[in-house]
């Protein structure tokens, strides 16, 4: 009995049991998945719960209700893995042993990281990665008076990279619909040079938030937050005021990654970009966001990669070469408020651009451009991802991204 | 990918003047590309220079300013005042290395 063990099941980790499970043989293999609890988390929905879009309630189910038959849901606290023995062990003292093993342990915002980003943490400074810091926040936001609102992005790369924008431009809406947004200073602080990473989307971005007059600060490092003085200090030694500050605290993988050595120093595993195999172990591979890959952390890179991994993973455990090549392709809806949403669809080589998605010309969804529909695309996803994604089951959507439909303009 | 001279040598850079090939970067390359961008090379830059060369060699992507603070052992707030408001990209310049991938 050869046994395959995958740690973490969230979205890539459960994505994996579900497809592997129909293809390995069970008299030939077992497949166990481990987790810290009973709970998964639909994450892409925090961002609407500060809001009052969403309710907590509406965004978790029990994890057990998407693990297949065939498959052993283990909940506990992984302590390591020790890869030379092939074994992993749990807090509680138990060991589980595998022949392959899949690290899907995601990656989790880590204000401690920051000096003094913790100390008013749920008072005036806020964060939205967590479903608790998103609840408190829509708490703070029902009698926040109004004042100096700072969203800040601390370092990349961050789960969700188009989640800071989409906050604050939601931000902008709701404080209009409250009939306060006079009272509202809104400023937007980030380590790159703009809005976004690659300069199309970033122009386009950018001028959205020029548009909703949203101050942009560029280039800032933060050093520390002085919960005291209420202010942002930058390793150049720039301030930023805030009276409530939003903040994308530095985004880490698991801490027993590190613990095991498999970790770099962002505690990610080091893996080949184009088939997520281990650089450092022939039988480990790390799925989702507990990897490294210089793509965006983002459910859209799990669900498209792992389109490709079940064939390359059957292929290498029979010692064959894995032929797919995974390209990073990604794409996110950008909700930009008032029931308007963006879409953007890239990958290693190719930044987002305009155009028409899936088909080319015809959509139904609209490249890098405000329309009714990709915010409805945004709200039916929820759904897809219960029923279909998780589940493991085909989206009519191809794994590797495609040039078709996207224009290419010119950079001035 | 362009082509450009410096110090009499022809060198391949991408659009923003990166070096894209690790193997033209010489050291009398690198106090040419700084005095570009306004930068005297002092010791301590040279050892952060030679750091992310050699962390390049091996890791075959450039360090970011984390990188370059946990694993070369220069701090952050230090590579801010060597090179000042952006250095991850200036240190990334002088070196002959490609930017550091904002990832997406």
């Amino acid at each position: 009995m050869r046994k395959l063990l995958v740690l973490g099941a969230g979205t890539a980790g459960t994505m994996a049991v579900n497809k592997l499970r129909p293809r390995l043989d069970a008299a030939q293999w077992s497949i166990t998945i481990v987790d810290q609890d009973d709970v998964h988390h639909y994450q892409p929905g925090y961002l609407f719960i500060p809001f009052g879009i969403y309710q907590p309630h509406e965004v978790t189910k029990p994890r057990h209700r998407f693990i297949p038959d065939g498959v052993d849901l283990v909940l506990g606290t992984i302590e390591r893995v020790v890869p030379e023995d092939n074994k992993v062990l749990l807090a509680d003292g138990r060991e589980l042993g595998y022949d392959f093993l899949v690290i899907a342990s995601g990656t989790s915002p880590r204000p401690d990281q920051t000096p003094g980003m913790a100390d008013d943490m749920g008072g005036n400074v806020h964060e939205f990665y967590t479903l608790e810091g998103a609840t408190r926040l829509a708490e703070k936001l029902k009698t926040w008076e109004g004042g100096k609102l700072v969203v800040q992005l601390t370092e990349m790369p961050i789960k969700c990279p188009v989640a800071p924008l989409e906050f604050t431009f939601l931000a902008d809406a709701f404080f209009t619909e409250q009939g306060m947004r006079d009272r509202v200073e809104i400023t937007y602080v980030t380590p790159l040079e703009g809005a976004f990473t690659k300069p199309v989307a970033s122009r386009h971005l950018g001028g959205m938030l020029e548009e909703r007059k949203i101050q942009l600060e560029p280039d800032f490092m933060v050093e520390s937050v002085d919960a005291e003085a209420r202010k942002l200090v930058s390793f150049d030694e720039r301030e930023v005021p805030y009276d409530l500050l939003v903040t994308i605290p530095i985004n880490m993988g698991a801490d027993f990654v590190a613990r095991s050595g498999l970790g770099d120093d962002l505690n990610y595993v080091p893996v080949d970009k184009e088939t997520l195999l281990s650089t450092a172990y022939d039988n480990i591979f790390a799925v989702g966001d507990a990897s490294n890959i210089p793509a965006s952390k983002a459910g859209s890179v799990a669900h498209f990669a792992m389109d490709l991994f079940p064939d390359n993973f059957l292929r290498h455990v029979q010692g064959l070469p894995m032929t797919e090549k995974f390209d990073g392709h990604a794409n996110c809806f950008i909700e930009s408020g008032h029931g308007k949403g963006l879409l953007i669809d890239f990958n290693y080589d190719t930044e987002p651009l305009p155009g028409k998605y899936p088909l080319p010309g015809v959509g139904p969804f609209s490249l890098l451009k405000e329309t009714e529909l990709n915010h409805w695309g945004k709200l039916m996803f929820r759904w897809m991802y219960w029923n279909l994604l998780l589940p493991g089951k085909e989206l009519p959507l191809p794994a590797l991204m495609s040039m078709a439909g996207k224009q290419v303009e010119e950079l001035s | 990918m362009p082509v450009t001279t410096m110090n009499g040598h022809e060198v391949h850079v991408d659009d923003e003047g990166f070096l894209t090939q690790y193997d033209e970067w010489t050291e009398e390359l690198a106090k040419t590309l700084a005095a570009n961008i306004g930068i005297d090379l002092t010791d301590r830059h040279w050892e952060i220079i030679r750091f992310l060369r050699a962390d390049y060699a091996k890791q075959g992507e450039t360090a970011t300013t984390r990188r370059v603070d946990t694993v070369g052992g220069f701090p952050t707030k230090e590579q801010f005042q060597l090179f000042p408001k952006k250095p991850a990209k200036k240190m990334a310049y002088i070196a002959g290395l490609p930017k550091p991938h904002g990832c997406v």
